[in-house]
Formats: structure tokens, sequence, C-alpha cells
């Protein structure tokens, strides 16, 4: 408090002092912010910092904002705009040498940033038709038929080609060009048996986008845990996790996603939960942070974040049974900024892929980077998620490779969306896809045929 | 609690008059208002940052204790927007502070209240690599590894490796004179720079050196090289590349206690070899890197050393014969040898983390930087040791042993009452220690603000006087990154010595002390 404010306060004045960022609801942690020794090495490792070189706009200067936010400064509209342009991919918790926990204190910051901030109302409405539609699968589906005659009709070409639709909506427009070809729904049944010796029961989570705009990645899984020996048990009543609400500070949206997904599964009769999208699976593994003062979930939540597990984790851990035919091509492996830098799970997926005969793995330059997807990202933000896009594409076709093999469908569509504006094509494959094609002995024209860019 | 390198009692005590917080106009000073409207005009809006909560995200650098909200920041992105506000600055006579990666441990850009901070990570463009020349020009915020990335392709890299060398800009190693493991063999960064395009603190822009080695007349390029911004801002640099080392080998050795490992550096170099490196982490360090990378050392050891040799195949074999057995010789229980670039970059990542690794087991540290004869290495590790043991406050060390360059991590708790206090005594004994051994109060951090107190243990008032006279000739009105290295301000054109009361010219209104 300044002398002048204390002086009026004295006096019986009213006084106005700005509101502090952040209140006494899981602000973020002090003791979290001062693990942060300011020494940068997680600079050179967060997009927005390689983008744009400013402080500001890197892990460090956010926490340092965050500081400022916990000594009582205002939440600024800057301050905001700082925390919103964090895609959120981790890298910088893999680059920390001092263990900050970057990842929870952007998650609680976010929350208070959407309890505490006005957005404008052409934000807030953006906002609001993302998170309306994204994590209900039926309102997906909704929409998937007027999206697929539109593509058939070469609509979407006409419109990329006038530019119009950047012109009146640069976040629609982004929308609209990351939307996949769509292919047959596949639908799978509740329960697969193992095939040969039963060597575990695993629930396995269909997704949003996953379920419904790519399918073949869910059928896939299925066959391949099948092929390993699991029971897969796939329970129908089953929505969203919860990941892009935990993602963007939705926080009381998330806890129910979180809490309807434990009751989807907790009576499965599942020994794991096995998700084949990196952003779900960190998610799913965080239940037990998320829901501990939730004093009918908490114990539960935990229960359920043990038994997570990706999909690329319990087949390395199971061990292959099914035998793996040869595929001859050159794959290329990009990173799920979810799976490497928020799970941890780097060896596993390249594991598998070096078990398939003949298949020749090539490492992308700069692989920590994020390649600008990011969950909900390109679509609040399509000027840097483009550019991001644009060097990981780069990257991608400097390796050579034939195919793109990754683990999140939001990177799939990022990734196609980059090459395709290179004015190149790669052939794009979930890890499972691969694994798939190898133990069904399908050849590669099954991976490289259909699944191009454009 | 923040945790950072450095206690409340050097950043009151040590500063003195020149305190930017204390002294000087302040941020709404008429000449800065004039300076702020003025680049305001002239560069674009984007560069020219005002806005508070941005402003303090730039208050500190590597050295967080110290924090200095500056009055504007200039985010640069030609050598034009450089020129253009150092000489806005010079006109309105304001201080200047050029900031890098900001990853320096001295607070060397710790910015000033009542001027402007001049960001330099911007400008990050490699101009030119020209291989056959074994030359690079690169902009000022070039990240040092991205310099040896470009080279790699042609089968060169750059040779100086700070360990943040991840992150740190070339800018930043021009005025630190940054070494790194590698130092030992190859040389500090003076030893790679040919030449710079050049602000000086009047606004001009100027060439120093040039492609070619040695150029003739006064080396300013070697005055400019570790003079902490206190001389001007480089805007491109022209860097010497090296050969890539036909053959690498890096080996890994565990021993008892910290004097068998110095034993066996003494022995190495002895024996004549010169290795790209040879680093030692003591038992305390080795657990905080173990915690950070799991870099999977030898348990048990006191001590490792981890070794480098490179060069042509043949010497390189016949000198890691020599290695192993003069490790053997002096106690090494366990001898590793990296097999691949995995391995090394392993071998390697828990020496380049350890000081934020450091960060794991201890919430608050100072990481010390002090040189001496690399004979002196038992001795003054043990007096450490001793230090350490009578006032229970812990120290980890990680250094260069090759070159005798000390780096302990003193380690407390700021949360309890009085231990910043006595980690800070123990940091300023063991630069005690440094200069009795003969050596130096920093070996690559700088001096900064965190030192410029110490600068007269090392040095008379001449020697600092003369040093003082070489600052006014390149900046006659003390604005370039003033308060830095010298423990007091002093105006050019004063005779040195001692006064008493205020300075005439300063009473008179003709000059102001910065």
């Amino acid at each position: 408090m300044t002398t002048d404010a204390l002086a009026a306060a004295a006096s019986g004045q009213s006084i106005d002092l700005p509101t502090p960022a952040f209140d006494e609801y899981r602000p973020p942690s002090a003791a979290l912010v001062g693990d942060c020794v300011h020494c940068g090495f997680c600079l050179p490792s967060c997009p927005t910092y390689v983008l744009w070189g400013e402080e500001m706009d890197s892990p460090r200067g956010r926490i340092d904002l965050m500081k400022q936010g916990l000594e009582g400064d205002p939440l600024t509209d800057s301050m905001v705009g700082h925390f919103d342009a964090c895609l959120g991919c981790m890298a910088c918790v893999t680059a920390c040498p001092s263990g900050v926990q970057y990842d929870r204190l952007i998650e609680t910051t976010r929350a208070q940033v959407e309890r505490r901030h006005q957005r404008t109302r052409r934000d807030k409405a953006l906002r609001g038709a993302i998170f309306a539609l994204f994590p209900y699968p039926r309102r997906l589906r909704a929409l998937r038929g007027p999206l697929r005659g539109w593509q058939r009709i070469g609509g979407d070409r006409l419109l990329r080609r006038t530019g119009l639709l950047e012109r009146i909506a640069p976040s629609l427009a982004a929308m609209e060009r990351l939307a996949p070809r769509l292919g047959k729904a596949e639908r799978l049944p509740e329960r697969t048996a193992a095939i040969g010796t039963r060597r575990a029961t695993v629930g396995m989570l269909t997704g949003c986008v996953q379920r419904e705009f790519f399918p073949a990645v869910n059928a896939a899984t299925v066959r391949v845990l099948a092929a390993e020996g699991c029971d897969v048990v796939v329970p129908a009543k089953q929505g969203c996790c919860g990941a892009l609400s935990v993602h963007n500070g939705r926080e009381p949206e998330a806890l129910r996603f979180a809490r309807a997904l434990i009751d989807s599964f907790e009576n499965a009769g599942v020994e794991w939960v096995v998700v084949n999208a990196a952003g779900c699976g960190s998610t799913m593994k965080e239940y037990a942070e998320l829901l501990r003062d939730d004093p009918a979930y908490a114990v539960r939540a935990v229960a359920f974040a043990t038994k997570v597990r990706d999909v690329s984790e319990i087949l390395v851990e199971l061990g292959p049974v099914a035998t793996r035919h040869p595929l001859p091509i050159t794959a290329a492996y990009h990173d799920a900024c979810h799976l490497a830098h928020a799970q941890g799970v780097r060896a596993q997926p390249r594991a598998l892929l070096n078990g398939i005969p003949g298949l020749q793995l090539r490492e992308i330059a700069d692989p920590a980077i994020c390649c600008g997807s990011a969950g909900i990202y390109n679509v609040l933000f399509p000027e840097p998620a483009r550019e991001l896009g644009d060097r990981k594409a780069a990257n991608v076709l400097a390796t050579g490779a034939e195919l793109l093999v990754t683990a999140n469908p939001g990177c799939l569509m990022q990734v196609a969306a980059s090459v395709e504006r290179a004015g190149e094509t790669i052939a794009l494959a979930h890890t499972v896809e691969v694994l798939d094609a190898s133990i069904q002995g399908r050849p590669v024209a099954s991976l490289t045929g259909g699944g191009t860019s454009s | 609690m923040s945790s950072t390198h450095g206690t409340t009692k050097t950043a009151g005590a040590v500063v003195g008059p020149s305190a930017p917080e204390r002294s000087g106009p302040t941020g709404d000073s008429p000449q800065v208002r004039a300076v702020r409207r003025r680049v305001q005009e002239l560069l674009p809006a984007k560069t020219v940052i005002t806005d508070h909560a941005r402003l303090r995200t730039y208050e500190c650098d590597g050295l967080a204790h110290y924090r200095v909200t500056p009055a504007l920041a200039v985010l640069a992105d030609s050598v034009d927007d450089v020129a253009t506000t150092v000489r806005i600055c010079a006109e309105e006579r304001v201080p200047f502070v050029a900031r890098g990666s900001g990853t320096g441990l001295s607070g060397g850009a710790l910015p000033r209240a009542d001027g402007v901070l001049i960001v330099m990570s911007r400008m990050r463009a490699i101009r030119e690599v020209s291989a056959e020349d074994q030359r690079a020009v690169v902009e000022p915020g070039v990240i040092n590894l991205d310099v040896t990335k470009a080279a790699a392709a042609h089968g060169y890299y750059y040779a100086p490796d700070p360990s943040s060398q991840q992150i740190c800009s070339i800018g930043g190693n021009v005025a630190e004179n940054s070494g790194g493991a590698h130092c030992l063999k190859y040389g500090f960064t003076s030893n790679h720079v040919t030449g710079a395009e050049f602000v000086a603190p009047d606004g001009s822009v100027v060439e120093l050196g040039g492609r070619a080695l040695d150029a003739p007349g006064y080396d300013l390029l070697g005055t400019v090289i570790g003079s902490e911004g206190t001389l001007g801002i480089a805007t491109a640099v022209t860097v010497r590349l090296t050969r890539t080392p036909e053959h690498v080998v890096t080996v890994l050795a565990g021993f008892p206690s910290t004097d068998d490992a110095g034993a066996a550096t003494s022995a190495i170099i002895g024996a004549g070899i010169v290795p790209a490196a040879i680093e030692m982490m003591d038992a305390l360090a080795i657990e905080a890197a173990e915690a950070a990378v799991h870099c999977n050392y030898p348990e048990g050891a006191g001590a490792v050393l981890v070794v480098e040799l490179d060069g042509p195949e043949v010497e390189v074999r016949q000198e890691f014969d020599q290695v192993e057995r003069l490790c053997r010789d002096n106690g090494a229980f366990a001898f590793r040898v990296a097999n691949d670039d995995v391995e090394r970059a392993l071998i390697w990542r828990g020496r380049k983390s350890a000081f934020a690794a450091v960060g794991r087991i201890s919430p608050d540290y100072i990481v010390q930087d002090g040189v001496i004869p690399r004979t002196s290495l038992p001795k003054v590790l043990r007096a450490i040791a001793e230090l350490s043991a009578s006032s229970a406050v812990r120290v980890a060390n990680v250094f260069h042993a090759g070159d005798g360059n000390l780096h302990p991590l003193v380690l407390f708790d700021d949360s309890e009452e009085g231990q910043g206090e006595a980690a800070e005594e123990i940091s300023g004994k063991i630069l005690d220690l440094c200069i009795e051994a003969g050596g130096s109060i920093t070996g690559e951090h700088g001096v900064g603000m965190d030192k410029s107190a110490y600068m007269p243990r090392m040095f008379s008032d001449a020697d600092l006087d003369t040093m003082q006279m070489v600052r006014c000739a390149f900046d006659p009105n003390n604005i370039s990154n003033p308060g830095k290295i010298f423990p007091t301000p002093r105006l050019c054109g004063e005779v040195p010595g001692r006064h008493k009361g205020e300075h005439p010219l300063a009473k008179s209104g003709i000059a102001e002390i910065f």
C-alpha cells in the first residue's frame, strides 16, 4: 500500500486499490513459483519464445507474471494475454533442471483467469462455441454429415482459395482447414476377446475427436490390444475426459467430465484404462490432483489415475506376442507434447516401431518443440500455430520419410495442414495403425495409400 | 521464497551509492520521459515495452536476487534500433543496459530504474557461415549452441561452451568473455571472436577487428570483449569456427575423495596431456545432478572427474591409455567410457545441469565463481570443507578442474533466520581463499553487480583507476551499463583518490553521478 493509500485509509476515505490477480481458491502455489531459479534453460524449449524471443512469452517470464500476481498486482489484459499465449506443451517441464512444476502453475493460473478475468465478447463467444462442441462426441457427429458433403463437392478447397473465411473469422477458418477427410465410421463392440491366452483386461477410452474424426485409430487400437492378448472393454456410456477443459482453465466443467469418466470405467472390471490420445492420457493421469478436494471422488480418482496407460506404454509393458510382418517403409516419429513432455513417454512408441521388420525410423530435428496444435490453440491463435506448424512441417519433410507417425489426433491434423501448405504430401498414421498393419500383414500401401493430407 | 544466487546482504551493502534504485533520475524523470517519447516516435510500437507487468519480467537476469524494473525496454530487431536508442539515450543522458538471454550469474544485465533496457534476444539471425574461412557472422541474440548447429554440417563447431550454451547468447558471451568446460584446451570467447559491429555509447556504429586475426592498431576488440556491457553493445559478431575433432573420447572416473580427483587432474596435466576438458564434481553436486537428470554417476563416489580427449584418433587413443592409468594410480575405483554420443551426452548432462540442479537439494543457493592455481586445488578444497564444517553451511563443488576455475555452490534456506547471512559470509570467505591462493574473484561469470565490492580486494586503486580511464574513453558520460564492475562511481576527468562531500561538478549541476 502506498503512503497516500494508507493516509486515505486512516482518514476513512474509500480508496481504489487494484484487485489482486488471484483469489484464495487454488492460486498458483507460491512455493512452486519460488522453485524457479531464473536460469533460463526453459527458453529454447518454449514455442512462443522460439517465435518471438520475448521474456514475457517464455515460461520464466510467465512465472514472473504469476509472482507479480501473488504479490498483489492486478490481472491485467497484457498479463492474461501472455498466459493465454502459452501452448501448454510442457516442453519447459522437461527442460527445467530445477524441477519447476510449470504444468501445475499454468493450470491453476488458467483456472483463476477463467474465473476472474473479463474476456472480450468475441473471445468469450469463440471459447463458448468451442466448448459447446469439442467435448461432445454426439455434437461432433452431427457436424460430420455437413462437413462430409462439403468436402465431397470440393467446397472447402474453393473456400480456402478465396480466403473468404480467413477474412470473416480467422478462427473458424482454422477449424475448417483442420477438419480431416472423413472415412466411414466403424462401430466398436463393447467387449472384444483376447486372441490366444488372455494376459490382461483393459478398458479403452474412445475420446471425442478421436472417435468422431479418426475412428480407424480406435478400431486399430482394439485389434492390436486383442492380438497382444488383451480383453478389450469399451464402455458405451463414456464421454469426454475433460482434457481440453483442464488445459483451458474451465475447472468446474473439467471436474464434471472427470467424475463421469471415473463412473463409466469403475465397474467395467478392467486392470488398465488404455488411451490412444496423448492429451487425454496426460489429464487422466492427473485426476488424483484434479479431484483431490472432492470427498466423494478423491480416493476413487487416485485408483483410476494409477490404472491409466498410454497404449504404447501398455504394449511395451506386456511385451509383444503377436507376429510382426514386414513393413518396408521409412517413418518419422513425431513426439506429441502431452505424451513426451507431460507423460514422459518417448522410448515406448519408438521401441514398438523399431520392432516392426523393415520399418526404418527417422528422427525429426528439434523434436521438443510443439507443432502448434496444442488442443484448441490453433483455433484460438491461428497465426502462431501456423508458424509453428510450418517449422514442424519443414523438419518433418527434411527427414525424407514416407510416413509420419504420431499419437495424437491434434498433431496429425496440424502437421497434415502444414505439410499441405508447404505444397508437399506425406502419409500420416497413428502408432497403433502402423502396428496394426504389421500384425495384420497388410501392405505398406494400406498406410500410404489413403492417408495423405490432400 | 525464490531460490536464487545472492542474498539481501550483497544486494544492499555491496552496491553502495550507485544502487540504481536509490540514485539518479527515477523512471519518471523528464530525461526518461523524453527518451520514451522519442524512441516511440522512431521505432515500431511492438519494439518499445512500457507496460509495467511486461517490464517486470525483465527485472533480473540469471541472478534473481537483484531485481530492478527498467524504465522502459527496447526489443531491438536491428542495428538501427540499437543505434537509434543509444543515440537518444546519449543525447538525453539516460543510462542503458544491454541484455541477451538473461542467463548471467553476476547481475551484469540488471536494469536501471532510471534507464533503458536494450534487449538483444530478437536479433538472432546467423548472417553467414563460411566454413572454408572458418568464420561465421552472427547477431548477438543467437544462442551459443545454434552457432555449432549451423556449422556442424560443414564439419565445424563453435568452441566456447559455457554450461548454459543451450540458451546463453553470443552477445552475452562477448560481454562476459565466457569460457566453458572446453576452454582448458581451446580458450575463452576472446580466442574465438575476430570482429564485431559495435554501437558505441554515443550511438555511432563502428567495426572492431575484422575477419582476419590480429587487426593492426590498438586491440579495441580485445578491450570490448569481457567489458560486461560497459563500453557499448555488439550488434554482430564474427566468430572463428573450429574443425570438429576427428575423434572424441569422454570418460567418467569415480574417486573416493576430491583430494584424489585433484591429484589425478594434476597428474594428467603434468604428463603433458591437454584434455579438451577436465571437470570435477563433489559428492553433494553429484547428489543434485542425480536428482535432476538421473545421470547415473558411480555410486559412493566422493568426487567424479569428467575427462574429454579430442583430436586425431591415434593421439587420443594413446592419451586415453595414460589418462586411465593416471586415474587408477590416483585412486579411481570406477572408470567409464562413453561409447557413443548418447552416452557422452548423459555424462555431460550431469555436469552441465549441476547449477540449476542444486535447486533440487536446497531451497536457496549461491553460485560462487573463483579461480585458483590448479596445484592449490587440494589445499583450497580442504579449506572450503573446513569453512563448511565449522559453519554448518553446506557447500557443493562443481568446477573446471583443469584450469582451477571453482564453482562452489553455497546452500541455504532463506526462510530460516540467519542462514542467508551465514551463506553469504562463507561465499565471501571462499573468494578470500581464492585471492590468498593467488587466484581471482571470477573465472567466467563476471563481476557485474554481484562482485564489484570485491574488486578492491584484488586490485589497487591505481589498477582500478586505469580501468576507469579506458571506460571514460569509450563512455565519457557513464551511461553504458553504469554501476557494474566498479565499486565506486567516478566521473570522467576526475582526479583519482578520496574526495570529501559532493563533487564540485555535480554540485554546480554540470555533471551527475549515476
